[in-house]
């Protein structure tokens, strides 16, 4: 696997404050707290976690959509946050974002060929070279030449997906953040929306971050895959290694809750007690332990490194030697 | 579009409002056709000369034909009605999307600043605008124009706020679009509906404001074939020739019912919620 590092983050956060009124203190939400990783050119880099986890938050900060807290985002090893507003506007190709909601991400009176075009006036294409991007790109996703001139709510929701990943698509970006793609749409289109992903992929050649909540789906598609929990990236490896090989108790609870389409399958779970922890509270030490199997006195006292274990497999625990 | 017109005309009365409003709008156009006299011809031998067959709605105490001045009317109160709310539209949606948009201090700082403007009475600071402005049909305008911006910079503001947050606008901030293309492209077409509602509810307070402000003496000079200034000159002769009042009165009731029920049909009809009960 080519190992050139095309974004890393370092100690990334993201918090919100939220305001209680003047008499009572702001609470302070911890969407994304210390993240660490890279993402290498060419591959796809699954995250996974379950709502509320800031997996999202993760993918909006990659886009430059929210602004981080704190730490450093390197894109091609050039920092980020030294890039200022023209900078930033010239770079934004490069990196491109698929939404979650195909429903609320296409404006409703615009039309399919306006959508997919608007990117491409960002650059300095010639009104006929745009329109035959345009056209290469309905090609590309599988719409009809015929529908250019259909609105938004003319389509069906994988249909809509597919203009929403052309749009991302139109600019020849080298980074993709992925946000839940299929996670809205119907079982029977989410396989075919996948395929098409992994497709482009090839045909373009550029970099996932795929963000999904649905652990089947990212094994499908991802080289490695971050598992997180409360703003915290708990494991992260080669993905069949990590779906194989699970270290982390949460992963292992996560990966045993994953149905499998055999009848002769001994399901053996591993129930999680309890509730996720609200981000504005997170337990002291390792996040997990209040929920965790085999959390020890010092896992409430100690927040975990994230290390590596075996190359290429990090883990965040105590417990894993 | 096909979808907003089943729903408009299903309600007749709002119906009956677009057929008024396009007949008087028809009336300014070809006013010279529909008014058998110069509206600014005086004829001393037939003053004070109540309805006839040669004077359709009577003369008045200069003996200018008040049918004739009524059509070239609909020209006076139409001018006013669009120019004026075209300035507030324009103006106040600008205020309202740049406020909603931004948010923060550039929306307090105007928020704040329509606030004040609602708190003074309509006519009160159209009054007051005319008195530092000067009398005259333009600067008639220009006063019912600043009156009425604050309203349509609260329903844009409105409007934005509910789309602002949308995904389709964070999908063009990731595609690195400017901020005024969003506005223009995204936003602005997204919360049109409201805004025309409102159109057509202020062309009714716009006639109505220029008839008053006319009827005070602060619009056109006094010869001008407007509403307000025939109401205003009749009075003095209600006991005499009551027509001389009273059509003009009908015109300027009839031109602000029509818009007022047209424009609550509009609204009725782009509410998407009254949609899905109806069917």
């Amino acid at each position: 696997m080519a190992t050139e590092e095309l974004v890393r983050i370092d100690n990334l956060k993201k918090h919100f404050k939220i305001s209680n009124g003047i008499f009572r203190k702001n609470t302070v939400v911890k969407a994304v707290d210390g993240l660490n990783f890279s993402v290498y050119k060419g591959e796809t880099l699954g995250i996974v976690g379950e709502s509320g986890c800031g997996k999202s938050t993760t993918g909006r900060l990659l886009m430059k959509l929210l602004e981080a807290t704190e730490g450093k985002m390197y894109f091609e090893g050039e920092d980020v946050s030294t890039w200022d507003k023209q900078k930033l506007k010239a770079r934004r190709r490069d990196f491109q974002m698929i939404f979650q909601d195909p429903y609320a991400s296409l404006n409703p009176r615009m039309i399919v060929e306006d959508i997919i075009e608007e990117p491409l006036k960002t650059t300095d294409m010639s009104k006929e070279e745009r329109k035959a991007r345009v056209k290469q790109l309905l090609d590309d996703v599988g719409i009809p030449q015929d529908y250019r001139t259909r609105y938004p709510h003319e389509f069906s929701g994988g249909q809509r997906q597919r203009i929403g990943i052309a749009r991302a698509l139109a600019l020849k970006p080298k980074f993709i953040v992925a946000d839940e793609p299929v996670a809205a749409l119907d079982v029977s289109i989410q396989a075919q929306i996948i395929n098409l992903l992994v497709d482009l992929q090839e045909e373009y050649d550029f970099t996932y971050l795929f963000i999904a909540h649905d652990l089947s789906v990212v094994q499908y598609i991802s080289d490695r895959v971050g598992v997180m929990y409360l703003g915290k990236m708990v494991e992260l490896s080669e993905s069949d290694d990590l779906y194989e090989n699970p270290l982390h108790p949460y992963t292992q609870a996560l990966l045993s809750s994953v149905p499998v389409p055999d009848i002769h399958h001994v399901k053996d779970r591993i129930p999680l007690e309890g509730e996720i922890p609200s981000p504005d509270n997170p337990p002291s030490g390792c996040p997990f332990h209040p929920r965790c199997p085999i959390a020890k006195q010092h896992c409430k006292e100690e927040v975990p490194s994230f290390r590596e274990i075996t190359e290429g497999h990090y883990v965040a625990c105590h417990e894993v030697k | 579009m096909s979808d907003i017109w089943y729903q408009f005309k299903k309600n007749k009365i709002a119906l009956f409002g677009l057929f008024m409003t396009t007949a008087f709008i028809i009336a300014a156009i070809v006013a010279p056709l529909l008014a058998p006299y110069d509206p600014y011809k005086m004829s001393g031998a037939e003053s004070l000369a109540g309805p006839s067959m040669a004077h359709w709605l009577g003369t008045d105490q200069f003996g200018r034909d008040i049918w004739s001045r009524i059509i070239y009317g609909t020209r006076i109160s139409l001018k006013v009605g669009i120019i004026s709310v075209g300035i507030s539209l324009v103006v106040g949606t600008l205020i309202g999307v740049v406020a909603a948009y931004y948010g923060k201090w550039v929306d307090s700082v105007l928020s704040r600043l329509t606030d004040v403007m609602f708190s003074f009475p309509d006519i009160l600071l159209a009054l007051v605008i005319m008195a530092i402005l000067g009398p005259s049909l333009t600067n008639l305008m220009i006063a019912i124009g600043i009156v009425y911006t604050p309203i349509f910079a609260r329903i844009a503001r409105g409007a934005v706020l509910t789309i602002k947050n949308a995904l389709f606008i964070e999908a063009a901030k990731s595609m690195g679009i400017s901020n005024v293309k969003i506005m223009w492209k995204h936003i602005l077409p997204n919360s049109l509906a409201p805004l025309i509602v409102q159109v057509t509810l202020s062309l009714a307070f716009a006639i109505l404001a220029e008839a008053a402000l006319s009827f005070l003496g602060l619009g056109a000079s006094p010869d001008t074939p407007s509403w307000g200034i025939m109401l205003s000159e009749g009075k003095n002769w209600m006991e005499q020739a009551w027509w001389i009042a009273v059509f003009p009165g009908i015109a300027i009731t009839l031109a602000v019912f029509s818009f007022n029920v047209m424009g609550d049909g509009l609204r009725d009809a782009l509410d998407p919620k009254l949609k899905n009960e109806s069917s």
